[in-house]
């Protein structure tokens, strides 16, 4: 089977936009190592990808090219937000910093990653805006109390510091940095592992919410079926930097066609 | 004149265990169609493939071979091989699955759980919570429980929820997988007076129901799935 036949069964019909990130043909190595092997993934507008694997299956590695901060040896990637359309593996530094922090947000698993653990959480998230170009110190406030707000961050510990701050909190400083500027394409590295159950639902009920009220394209990574199983609409299954199947989450978990898909569905508790 | 709705031709679905090295075959060959405002009643026994073809026709299955032509208010589409993209969209807009397991996410409260297919299509949220509390009225859930969190419902309640989200959108095809079971009778005859409603405005259906009787009126048609082999599929596996 081909790489694009592992990607969709037949082309849409319905659906006439063009996917929101197209990447095609991404291989890498590492030494001897093949972290990724002729991956191709697309997501549309409002679209939840999620990525399921075990650990080294390269799931995290092709998160951090969907962000440009990493890149492959070969293959294309191209995300549908203006007129021209480049390779973005191709354009310079300064313009995949743009990219960064105007039309991608990013959520790590360890918030250490994202954020500036000393610094109040208010200017955490305004520091995004600053880098946007907002001067006025009374929109920088506004503008990271409202996504602190949607982020359902409590608004009276906006100027605590992250690092006094509980793990689910600093998720939410994590997400209200990430959608500050309103990106195109929301990532997420297993955004609620190490949280207590209790407070990784209410994490994934915000993230959930914030997704369809404002239509954002996600593409969450997780090695918990339950997390994709509750955020996704579409999930793609990796193993060893390979694709190994894709398809409607609910297709996935309850017929899934891959060997390695059915071990890892089967292991669910 | 009734438009068709849905035409099933060759259907065929097995399951290739892997772990087994077996594969199980659910059915093959099953024809028929639907047409708009059509109630289909699928008869067989236990294990025969009745929800097995019901989740086929949505895609929760993959089916191995035959069409699954669906006449969709957008244009034609067969959804044994359609995009993944395609049926997302024709599921949230046109095509409803009913089951008697409630998908709910935790803590999320019943009456947002209700609203959430109106919120979705674009109804004001507040709009969207009216009709939410209306159809758990209509269903028999106790408005004490609007605000609570299905996840620690019981079975019955849970089902009640369920059908509340299920119906609440006006679906061009409604596929039933024993939406009766475990309801009292009150909510078994509040759904059996909704789907006499909705037939009545066209939504073709077909369903399989723990108490057929309840439907008995609404059945235009019966459809029995006769066993094709003695192998059959262990339990499903819920994730």
């Amino acid at each position: 089977m081909s790489v694009d036949m592992k990607l969709e069964r037949s082309a849409p019909q319905f659906i006439t936009h063009e996917p929101l990130l197209h990447m095609t043909n991404i291989s890498k190595r590492y030494g001897d190592v093949v972290a990724l092997d002729q991956v191709g993934a697309k997501v549309y507008p409002g679209e939840v990808l999620g990525i399921v694997g075990e650990s080294g299956s390269g799931k995290s590695t092709l998160l951090r090219m969907m962000n440009v901060q990493e890149l492959p040896d070969k293959g294309t990637y191209h995300l549908d937000i203006e007129t021209e359309k480049p390779n973005l593996f191709d354009v310079d530094r300064y313009a995949r910093l743009q990219l960064q922090s105007r039309h991608i947000g990013i959520v790590y698993q360890n918030p250490h990653q994202g954020l500036l653990m000393k610094h109040t959480s208010s200017g955490n998230v305004a520091e995004r805006l600053l880098i946007a170009g907002e001067r006025s110190f009374a929109n920088l406030r506004a503008k990271a109390s409202d996504a602190l707000d949607a982020s359902e961050f409590p608004l009276e510990r906006m100027d605590a510091p992250p690092i006094e701050l509980s793990g689910g909190m600093q998720q939410r400083v994590q997400l209200a940095k990430a959608i500050a500027l309103e990106p195109a394409l929301l990532l997420l590295d297993e955004p609620t592992t190490g949280l207590d159950v209790s407070v990784q639902a209410l994490v994934l009920d915000t993230l959930k919410r914030l997704q369809q009220d404002r239509k954002i394209t996600m593409v969450i990574v997780s090695h918990d079926l339950g997390v994709i199983r509750t955020m996704a609409d579409r999930v793609m299954v990796m193993r060893r930097g390979q694709v190994v199947e894709q398809g409607l989450v609910d297709q996935v978990f309850q017929d899934p066609q891959h060997a390695y898909t059915q071990q890892l569905v089967h292991a669910k508790l | 004149m009734t438009e068709a709705v849905l035409n099933v031709s060759g259907l065929t679905k097995s399951f290739q265990m892997h772990h087994l090295d077996n594969t199980l075959h659910a059915f093959r060959d099953v024809n028929f169609s639907l047409k708009q405002g059509e109630f289909v009643l699928l008869k067989g026994p236990n294990g025969v493939g009745k929800s097995t073809l019901l989740r086929t026709i949505y895609r929760t299955y993959l089916p191995v071979d035959g069409k699954v032509m669906f006449h969709s208010a957008r244009g034609d589409i067969d959804l044994a091989n359609a995009a993944d993209i395609d049926v997302a969209l024709l599921r949230a807009e046109e095509i409803g699955f009913v089951t008697q397991f409630l998908v709910a996410r935790p803590r999320v409260a019943a009456e947002d759980i209700v609203a959430e297919p109106l919120r979705l299509a674009g109804v004001a949220p507040e709009d969207a919570l009216d009709q939410a509390r209306h159809w758990l009225n209509v269903f028999g859930v106790k408005e004490k429980l609007w605000k609570a969190y299905p996840t620690t419902f019981s079975g019955g309640e849970q089902q009640k929820v369920n059908l509340a989200r299920a119906l609440i959108l006006p679906r061009r095809l409604l596929l039933l997988d024993e939406p009766t079971a475990s309801l009292d009778a009150g909510a078994r005859a509040a759904l059996t007076k909704r789907l006499d409603e909705l037939k009545k405005e066209g939504v073709a259906m077909i369903g399989v129901f723990h108490h057929p009787g309840d439907v008995a009126e609404l059945v235009d048609r019966t459809i029995e799935l006769t066993m094709v082999s003695e192998e059959r599929r262990p339990a499903d596996v819920a994730v």
